[in-house]
């Protein structure tokens, strides 16, 4: 963030301290919303004036910490019905123009999302797709939904008897809707292709594709063998 | 509700409040013609057990205004339940809410009210 935003935190957890002290490093006027007095007064020694007490669902304890002046609300409480309502109000009553919510249960998220509440981060579904990552054997890998744009990202690994490996990227017929957009390679790191790059076994390459496609792009990356069959 | 004829499906993430149900009834709640199941108000199968698709009214009264705003909303929006209700105890809250259309029923205020009335009363009738 650029600095110079003001930005309500409600919940003074892990989350909310460490992004607190964050937000205020890189410029930006922060505070945080605590109901847990021990909590509170445990966090105040170091934030001092950036945090107060209270409960962040109450509308007047958000009207307190100057609401209609915040350019955005993270509601990161340890309680999803909180963190719900407190972005609803935050966006429906006060037009703050950004909110952030954490989901605690992935359960939940459909209810965040008949809310109308987004974008939502869910630590739970980030810890799954970094397993998904580390396990290469799902072959292919889902990085980012993009439902508003309608477009998602994955991350596929060039097997050795992969048809286009040897193939220059200018030469791939690559199935409508989709887009070569980055290749990691073992000792290069990852860099933008161009239409001279050849593909080699063992890159893993990055798409972005129009959603539906992950079959089609999947069978494209995949090995010769499985083509035949 | 159940005396004046109404079905009554009750959703109670406790399964000990099922004998609560029974306290000045002759016969068991389900066999006065009650239903009973045990979950939350956040989990849809749980309102999909609990019958929420044909019911004609939802009310939302955990002990939770956040939970309850919620829920009524799920019970609106997902499941279009004609008529909704919430509890909501923090004035302000119920306050904006009913005005966003979701129906809300304040103890606090209906107590303040009822509570000021004593008082006005008691007060008018000790000055005569």
């Amino acid at each position: 963030m650029g600095g110079g935003k003001y930005i309500i935190i409600a919940g003074a957890g892990k989350v909310g301290w460490n992004l607190a002290r964050e937000l205020l490093d890189k410029g930006n006027e922060v505070t945080v919303i605590e109901d847990n007095r021990n909590r509170y007064t445990t966090v105040e020694q170091e934030l001092e004036h950036n945090i107060q007490f209270g409960d962040a669902s109450e509308l007047w304890v958000l009207e307190r910490a100057g609401i209609s002046r915040a350019d955005m609300v993270i509601a990161v409480t340890g309680d999803d019905e909180d963190n719900m309502l407190i972005c609803q109000v935050a966006k429906e009553k006060y037009l703050v123009d950004r909110i952030i919510a954490r989901v605690n249960n992935p359960r939940n998220r459909p209810h965040f999302e008949l809310l109308g509440i987004k974008p939502y981060v869910s630590a739970t579904d980030l810890i799954l797709r970094l397993l998904e990552h580390e396990v290469p054997e799902y072959g292919l890998v889902h990085l980012l939904d993009l439902p508003e744009e309608r477009l998602e990202i994955i991350e596929m690994l060039l097997a050795e008897d992969s048809r286009v490996a040897g193939e220059r990227v200018g030469d791939l017929s690559m199935p409508e809707g989709s887009l070569l957009i980055s290749i990691l390679r073992e000792g290069q790191g990852g860099f933008v292709p161009t239409p001279d790059t050849v593909l080699e076994a063992g890159d893993e390459v990055l798409a972005v594709l129009d959603p539906g496609l992950e079959e089609e792009l999947k069978v494209f990356f995949g090995s010769d063998g499985a083509a035949a069959g | 509700m159940l005396r004046e004829g109404h079905e009554v499906s009750c959703l109670d993430e406790d399964s000990e409040s099922h004998a609560r149900l029974e306290v000045n009834l002759d016969r068991s709640w389900e066999d006065s013609g009650g239903q009973f199941t045990v979950g939350t108000g956040l989990e849809e199968e749980a309102l999909t057990s609990a019958g929420i698709e044909r019911a004609d009214a939802f009310i939302a009264s955990t002990d939770g205004d956040n939970t309850n705003i919620v829920i009524a909303q799920i019970a609106k929006r997902k499941f279009n339940v004609p008529t909704v209700v919430a509890r909501i105890l923090d004035p302000l809250r119920a306050e904006w809410y009913e005005k966003q259309g979701v129906s809300t029923v304040c103890p606090t205020r209906v107590a303040i009210e009822m509570l000021e009335k004593e008082v006005l009363e008691a007060a008018g009738s000790g000055s005569s």
